[in-house]
């Protein structure tokens, strides 16, 4: 029992890591409709500045507010520069598109930075988190901070007037421009604050798992997993997955015999498939009906 | 958010192509052929060897085209397919001493099973809950090829060395050229079989079900059967192109097929025009040669230089080669005039 208590734990610590991502990818689902496959480059850009800003001798805090508000603007540039001219073309032009975003972000920053790894400083501390080996106050820290993420985008979400216009123009665009939403800014909003969450959650995850240019693939495919499971259409959805997804990552890493570190992804993605065919629009997420 | 959403209101993930859009006209078909017989004449070995990895990945692309094109299902999953090919082809030839050419359409039926029973499952999802999934598949592969329980036959990490095919009848020519007519033969076999099978009933209901699916059921298209079918069709094709490639590159490895492989593939159908059968074996071309160009331009950023050139060829022509085969048909046209 105790060690499923403590395996249990641990998933949790780890499962924060995935909900912070996956926030972040439900952020720009909202906003655009589409996954964009170079979200973890571009946190893992974003960490590298604020690695950069404190190299510099920048306080962490500062560091942190200026990495914030330079993903902000950058994530706003993108969508304006990038994705903007490719708004009438198809879908899966797009996703062409951030697959071109990731391979350009992940080579810069391998250049600038190269690929040795890193430390990245905590300011929770890793001390033991109430007396327990297996969280440390960073990861605390990090689900703390996670849960107050989620609290505020939904205050945003629900009580600010920007708020309502973003959700406006992701549900119903051209009923949006209608009633004189600017929708095309809004997109560009969203592409912000994806980015932004997203630079959060590079922060919080870099002291576990190290800053280097390919730290964010894996991470990136459980954030995917864990917003998909959650429903793609609800931020406490893709929190929630996102724990889900590390604690039976670890149960099954420990308990199914065989599976050793390699096969953990694989079990992971077999059980979210398993939900999704038991039901289709995720856990939280509310199903589609659809009208010819 | 919207909790109800209007099919026809949306644009299409995949437009429609109108049915005789989707192949070339009998000349240019007759130039291209004509090319691609003659080129490999005047080439040095190793070029060879790329143009049969250019028609090799064409296939592949080609078998995603008829899924995502088709059927209007999009897979992420396909570098599974084309290494379940690749394996059945080399553990048949390396094991079991079976010629190399009767080895391909095994690798295809087996495909074609493996991809209909994924069909199954992948039924009860669509757009990206299905790209999920089919890319679960893509990331578990190379992992279950490394299995200890399968070492016997896959060689786990280490993977197999095939043997290169010699020129039968004592043909004068080298094994590059004769593995490259050989592939040239089943990918115009499978083109032909392809376009025909897109014009027939079961190509019509791919494309009813792609444009809209409540209608398509509506008209008494069997959805479910045929979302199954295209799925087993593309993995039958990608098996015999992984086969070929197992062949062509005499080595087959699970790293060699992992999730990039299938990334690949998606871009060169879309760089290609999705929906535009010709167009795969230009988008193979981008996905053989574009990263090699890139390195040439600097060894650092290639992975930049890959993604600049990607962006350029997504604004150019955000419809991929098809766009561009328009734009030039327009232009013959006005000139005949």
């Amino acid at each position: 029992m105790e060690l499923f208590i403590n395996q249990v734990l641990a998933g949790i610590a780890t499962g924060a890591i995935y909900a912070c991502m996956a926030l972040a990818v439900v952020m720009i689902y909202q906003a655009i409709d589409h996954l964009n496959f170079a979200q973890g480059e571009m946190a893992m850009f974003s960490t590298f500045i604020a690695w950069q800003l404190m190299q510099w001798g920048v306080p962490y805090w500062w560091a942190f507010l200026l990495t914030l508000a330079f993903s902000f603007a950058g994530g706003i540039a993108i969508e304006r520069m990038l994705f903007k001219p490719l708004a009438k073309a198809p879908i899966l032009t797009n996703v062409a598109g951030f697959i071109a975003l990731f391979a350009i972000v992940n080579s810069v920053a391998g250049l600038t930075w190269d690929f040795t790894i890193k430390q990245f400083p905590t300011p929770f501390g890793s001390s033991p988190f109430l007396g327990s080996q297996l969280i440390s106050t960073h990861q605390a820290g990090m689900i703390g901070v996670t849960v107050g993420l989620l609290i505020l985008l939904y205050l945003f979400f629900q009580f600010t007037r920007i708020g309502l216009a973003m959700r406006a123009a992701a549900s119903l665009p051209e009923s949006a421009r209608l009633v004189g939403i600017n929708t095309s800014w809004m997109i560009a909003l969203g592409w912000g604050m994806a980015s932004a969450i997203g630079a959060i959650a590079g922060i919080l995850i870099a002291p576990v798992v190290f800053l280097e240019p390919n730290m964010m693939g894996g991470v990136l495919i459980y954030g995917f997993a864990a917003a998909v499971l959650g429903g793609l259409t609800s931020p406490l959805g893709a929190v929630v997955g996102g724990f889900l997804v590390g604690v039976f990552e670890n149960l099954a890493g420990t308990y199914i015999p065989g599976v050793g570190n390699e096969l953990k992804l694989p079990i992971a993605l077999a059980l979210i498939i398993t939900v999704l065919v038991l039901k289709p629009a995720g856990l939280f997420g509310r199903p589609i009906v659809k009208r010819v | 958010m919207s909790a109800v959403e209007e099919v026809t209101s949306e644009a299409p993930a995949v437009e429609a192509v109108p049915k005789r859009a989707m192949t070339l006209g009998y000349g240019t078909s007759l130039v291209v052929l004509g090319l691609l017989i003659i080129a490999p004449m005047f080439l040095k070995n190793f070029f060879v060897f790329q143009m049969t990895m250019l028609l090799i990945y064409a296939l592949a692309v080609l078998a995603l085209n008829i899924l995502t094109g088709g059927s209007g299902q999009f897979s992420l999953g396909q570098s599974a397919f084309y290494a379940v090919g690749a394996y059945t082809s080399a553990i048949l030839m390396e094991h079991m001493g079976v010629n190399y050419a009767l080895t391909l359409p095994i690798a295809g039926i087996i495909c074609f099973g493996f991809g209909f029973l994924f069909g199954q499952p992948a039924l009860r999802l669509s757009g990206i809950y299905l790209a999920l999934a089919t890319f679960a598949l893509a990331v578990a592969m190379p992992q279950l090829l490394k299995l200890g329980f399968f070492e016997h036959w896959t060689g786990g990490v280490q993977g197999l060395v095939v043997t290169k095919p010699d020129a039968p009848f004592g043909l004068p020519i080298s094994q590059d050229r004769w593995l490259y007519y050989f592939t040239l033969v089943i990918a115009i076999g499978i083109y032909v079989a392809s376009v025909n099978l897109l014009r027939s009933r079961s190509g019509r209901a791919f494309m009813a079900i792609r444009d809209n699916e409540i209608a398509a059921s509506a008209m008494g298209v069997d959805v479910a059967l045929y979302k199954t079918l295209a799925f087993g069709v593309s993995a039958g094709i990608t098996g015999v192109a992984g086969g070929l490639g197992a062949i062509a590159v005499q080595f087959v490895a699970p790293d060699g097929y992992t999730i990039t492989l299938a990334i690949s593939l998606f871009l060169g159908m879309v760089v290609g025009g999705v929906g535009w059968l010709p167009g795969s074996i230009v988008g193979s071309a981008f996905i053989i040669f574009v990263p090699n160009i890139a390195e040439h331009i600097s060894k650092g950023l290639s992975g930049a230089v890959f993604g600049v050139l990607l962006f350029l060829v997504i604004f150019l022509v955000p419809h991929g080669a098809r766009q561009v085969a328009i734009v030039a048909q327009q232009l013959i046209g006005k000139l005949k005039k």
